[in-house]
């Protein structure tokens, strides 16, 4: 298998090296001269690959001098690999002209059932030789050997810019929940599509007309998904206290899972377990279009008074937004999927956007250590601003560290 | 207790996966693997769940008049596709559950993606309309972008660039601003999750 | 209600019904509207023209049914120009409810140009969680798909023979309609760097130019306006070229309404002024 992927590249090469250098295929075959043969690479060496599982080198060397220059035939190096200095090396792959390193990584130590040759054992001491490669199937001399292990590594290196924002946000938030915690009152600016959900309730009881609430077609793993639990929360307990009845259609089963749990609490804390049936919270079907089309039904037949579009949206957000409509039902939708926002905010009569849908949680149960996340997010979202102000300013001045700072290397 | 087993589950594997990701090592990959399998266990589980509450809850209204035709139509739709789809060559073309989902479930599919050409035209004609300065920004830039489908000569030589510009120049702006606020939106979700600040989804405040 | 009231407040269904209507318009007398190219869409026919017999393009029919309107004739386009030039073809589905109907499309092009699976092109199938398969992708087609479509393993197939992973292709296009664009950018061309364009529904269009921008793209094709003007360069007509004048008639009708809608709230404002 090796020995015939290695004729079918050589093969491709040299077709390779033929259309590019314009000689007819027959010439290159019959010519007796033979080309010259390159240089080889020079100062071969082999390091660990930084950040990885234990299971990648390097190998590194600088290019043959008629690379790009002298002769300029290479085309490319081939670089083989053996487990003892004297042993046998076998080909483990090749790099085109210009580059001067190899990624010997493969962490798989059985392929299809059968050893893999190919895997690479964490600090075993690996010998690796690299010749260059011309035109015609002609090779330079190896160069001379270099070894190396492969380490495992226990902190990712090009992860440290997320680290570091990761931990100045965290402590602002336990900051301001500390702060919220001693009793400091945090100003939010009210939100429209927030203050609307008792009205949108108390209209739905007035009309003596259900509710339906959508958590939209993402899983229940989805943060936007999430939020929208925690305002169903909310909205079950005040439908609840009103008596009025509740639909949450879903499209995948752990959220209907979930959705159920969240809206019997609600129930059991309202005082009315009496009247909370599992069937309020309905599996459709996964597949999406089915899905509006079942929640569209929902929607005509039982004239839901007030509909709560909450969670991750996709091309569905129009058809829901506009079937609501023609049912003449309030509608209130939120969700962070930015390409369905213009839908919502054209088609329902109040939208979240984006983080709003987040912090609804905090705004409807006014808890002091919520309100005080958002806080934090304020600030986060400053130092952000700050950032992009002075990393724009620096940038156009050819200076890059901000933005080699915040570049992340996975 | 009952609600603190929970919290305590959601904190230690929360604060687990934010380790696991700054760790690229064998043992660190493991764990990942092993975590994402438990997903698909877990969702396999609910999902019978999910169809045993539907079939309840469609044989339940088989009793209602009002409702007993939809219900029909998806317990026969349910049943013919699960009987047909049995076998596994018949995901192959030509066999019936090929045909069905070929020339039913596309176009059904297809069909009421289309809604939307309708839809986008009702919502359009009732919120684009010149109330506020802002308003008629949005008014305009609808205007300047669907125009752009339109043969109407020089004017959509000229047309195009200012396409290209909303697209490039505000577009991005909104959008890139939008997306910062959902990250730092979305961390702070998780933060509170993970400290079990926030636990409605647990089912409780 | 004033006439300019009623202006503003005409009945939805009539809306529907222009619409409807002018969406039959073209079924019933064709004609043609004429696209205009733009440099996002050029940017991938330059790339596909640019290849040569043998090369290797991976091209991801990562969408389902529900979306084949606007993404078909991306496929049915990039295709056939593929494989007018002899290109060697490597797809894979993304997507769970479209291997089905990648296959269908693609056999379908392949036996017009009459290429063989297996040795023109080959069908890699489908596999769930699309990250991990681009990942997995970018290191090793064999690991991620032992065996193709239609159950031959990979390392048997002569397509194969000299390219082991996406690195080796010369470039990747990936058509979807989900968030699998978001993959691609992130763990494809994000992890691996080789060029990725995408092709994608009108509406996820304009959340995409910013990666156009950053060069993490090289070419998007946003919608059906797109597959249509990859229809004029490359000179395959599918439905692509034949919808614009659907898309023409319906947006000039929106706009319309839009125009009418205005016309009725400012002149029913001013007269209440007066």
């Amino acid at each position: 298998m090796g020995k015939k992927m290695l004729f079918m590249l050589l093969l491709s090469l040299l077709l390779f090296a033929v259309g590019n250098a314009q000689t007819p295929l027959e010439e290159v075959l019959t010519d007796t001269t033979g080309p010259p043969v390159p240089t080889s690479p020079s100062n071969v060496y082999v390091e660990d690959k930084p950040d990885d599982d234990g299971h990648g080198v390097i190998v590194r060397w600088d290019l043959s001098p008629d690379d790009g220059a002298g002769m300029d035939n290479v085309l490319g190096y081939e670089v083989y690999r053996s487990d003892s200095p004297d042993g046998e090396y076998s080909y483990v792959g090749m790099a085109i002209k210009g580059s001067d390193e190899y990624e010997d990584q493969d962490d798989s130590p059985i392929k299809n059932g059968v050893p893999n040759p190919d895997f690479i054992e964490t600090e075993k001491t690996y010998y690796y030789k690299v010749r260059s490669m011309a035109a015609g199937g002609i090779f330079s001399e190896h160069s001379e050997i270099a070894s190396g292990q492969a380490i495992e590594n226990w902190f990712h290196s090009g992860k440290i810019g997320i680290l570091v924002g990761v931990l100045i946000f965290w402590s602002f938030v336990v900051y301001f929940i500390f702060k919220a915690r001693g009793g400091k009152d945090f100003y939010v600016r009210p939100l429209a599509g927030i203050n609307a959900v008792d009205d949108a309730i108390g209209r739905a009881t007035e009309m003596g007309r259900p509710i339906l609430f959508v958590l939209g077609t993402g899983t229940a793993g989805d943060i936007a998904t999430i939020a929208g639990f925690t305002i169903l929360s909310r909205v079950a307990k005040l439908t609840a206290e009103y008596q009025t009845k509740i639909l949450v259609p879903v499209n995948e089963p752990v959220m209907m899972a979930v959705a159920q749990e969240t809206v019997r609490t609600a129930y059991l804390e309202a005082g009315r377990p009496d009247i909370y049936k599992p069937e309020l919270i309905s599996y459709e079907t996964a597949m999406q279009f089915p899905y509006v089309a079942a929640v569209n039904g929902i929607m005509l037949r039982e004239r839901t008074a007030t509909n709560f579009y909450m969670g991750v949206f996709h091309a569905e957000s129009l058809i829901l937004a506009e079937t609501g409509n023609i049912a003449g039902s309030i509608q209130i939708s939120g969700t962070d999927q930015i390409s369905q926002l213009p839908f919502f905010i054209a088609a329902t009569d109040y939208t979240l956007i984006g983080e709003e849908l987040y912090a609804a949680s905090a705004y409807l149960s006014k808890e002091p250590i919520l309100v005080g996340t958002l806080k934090a997010q304020d600030w986060g979202k400053a130092i952000l601003m700050l950032l992009l102000l002075i990393g724009a300013i620096l940038i156009s001045a050819n200076l890059s560290f901000i933005r080699d700072m915040v570049t992340v290397n996975i | 207790m009952r609600k603190q087993i929970p919290i305590y589950f959601v904190f230690g594997s929360g604060i687990i996966m934010i380790v696991q990701y700054f760790i690229p090592s064998e043992e660190s990959d493991w764990l990942f693997t092993y975590a994402n399998d438990w997903v698909i266990v877990v969702g396999i589980f609910a999902l019978a769940l999910g169809i045993w509450s539907l079939l309840r809850s469609e044989f339940r209204k088989l009793k209602d008049p009002k409702e007993r035709f939809y219900a029909a139509v998806l317990l026969f739709g349910f049943f013919i596709m699960i009987f047909t789809g049995l076998k596994a060559e018949n995901l192959e073309a030509g066999s019936l559950m090929f045909d069905i989902f070929e020339n039913v479930l596309i176009p059904i599919q297809a069909t009421i993606f289309s809604l939307l050409a309708f839809y986008v035209a009702s919502a359009a004609y009732r919120a684009f309309r010149a109330r506020t300065v802002l308003a008629t920004i949005l008014l305009l830039t609808a205007f300047i972008i669907m125009a752009r489908l339109l043969p109407l000569g020089p004017i959509s030589e000229v047309n195009q660039y200012g396409v290209a510009w909303i697209l490039a120049i505000p577009n991005m702006a909104a959008k890139r601003a939008i997306t910062m606020g959902v990250g730092l939106g979305a961390i702070a979700t998780c933060i509170k999750i993970i400290l079990g600040i926030e636990r409605t989804y647990l089912g409780h405040d | 209600m004033t006439f300019w009231d009623k202006l503003m407040n005409i009945d939805r269904r009539w809306v529907y019904l222009c619409i409807g209507i002018v969406v039959i318009i073209p079924a019933i007398i064709p004609f043609k509207v004429p696209v205009s190219t733009t440099l996002e869409v050029e940017r991938i026919y330059d790339f596909v023209e640019s290849c040569e017999a043998g090369d290797y393009i991976y091209l991801g029919i990562d969408y389902d049914p529900s979306t084949l309107a606007e993404l078909d004739p991306m496929t049915y386009a990039i295709l056939n120009h593929a494989f007018s030039k002899d290109v060697n073809v490597i797809t894979a589905c993304l997507s769970q409810f479209g291997p089905a109907m990648a296959e269908l499309r693609l056999t379908e092009v392949a036996q017009q140009y009459g290429k063989e699976s297996g040795k023109d092109y080959c069908f890699l199938g489908y596999r769930p969680y699309p990250a991990i398969t681009i990942l997995s992708m970018g290191l090793d087609f064999q690991v991620t798909f032992p065996l193709d479509y239609y159950g031959v393993p990979v390392d048997s197939l002569e397509i194969m023979q000299g390219i082991r992973n996406l690195q080796d292709v010369k470039g990747v296009i990936s058509l979807t309609a989900g968030n699998v664009a978001d993959f691609w950018i992130t763990y494809g061309n994000g992890r691996f760097g080789f060029p990725l364009a995408l092709g994608v529904t009108g509406v996820m269009g304009a959340d995409y130019y910013q990666y156009l921008q950053s060069g993490q793209i090289f070419g998007l094709i946003p919608g059906i306006k797109g597959a249509a003007e990859y229809e004029v360069l490359s000179g395959f007509e599918t439905t692509g070229l034949r919808s614009i004048p659907y898309q023409t008639l319906s947006h000039g009708v929106i706009l319309l309404f839009i125009i009418i809608s205005n016309i009725g709230y400012f002149a029913s404002k001013r007269k209440k002024r007066t």
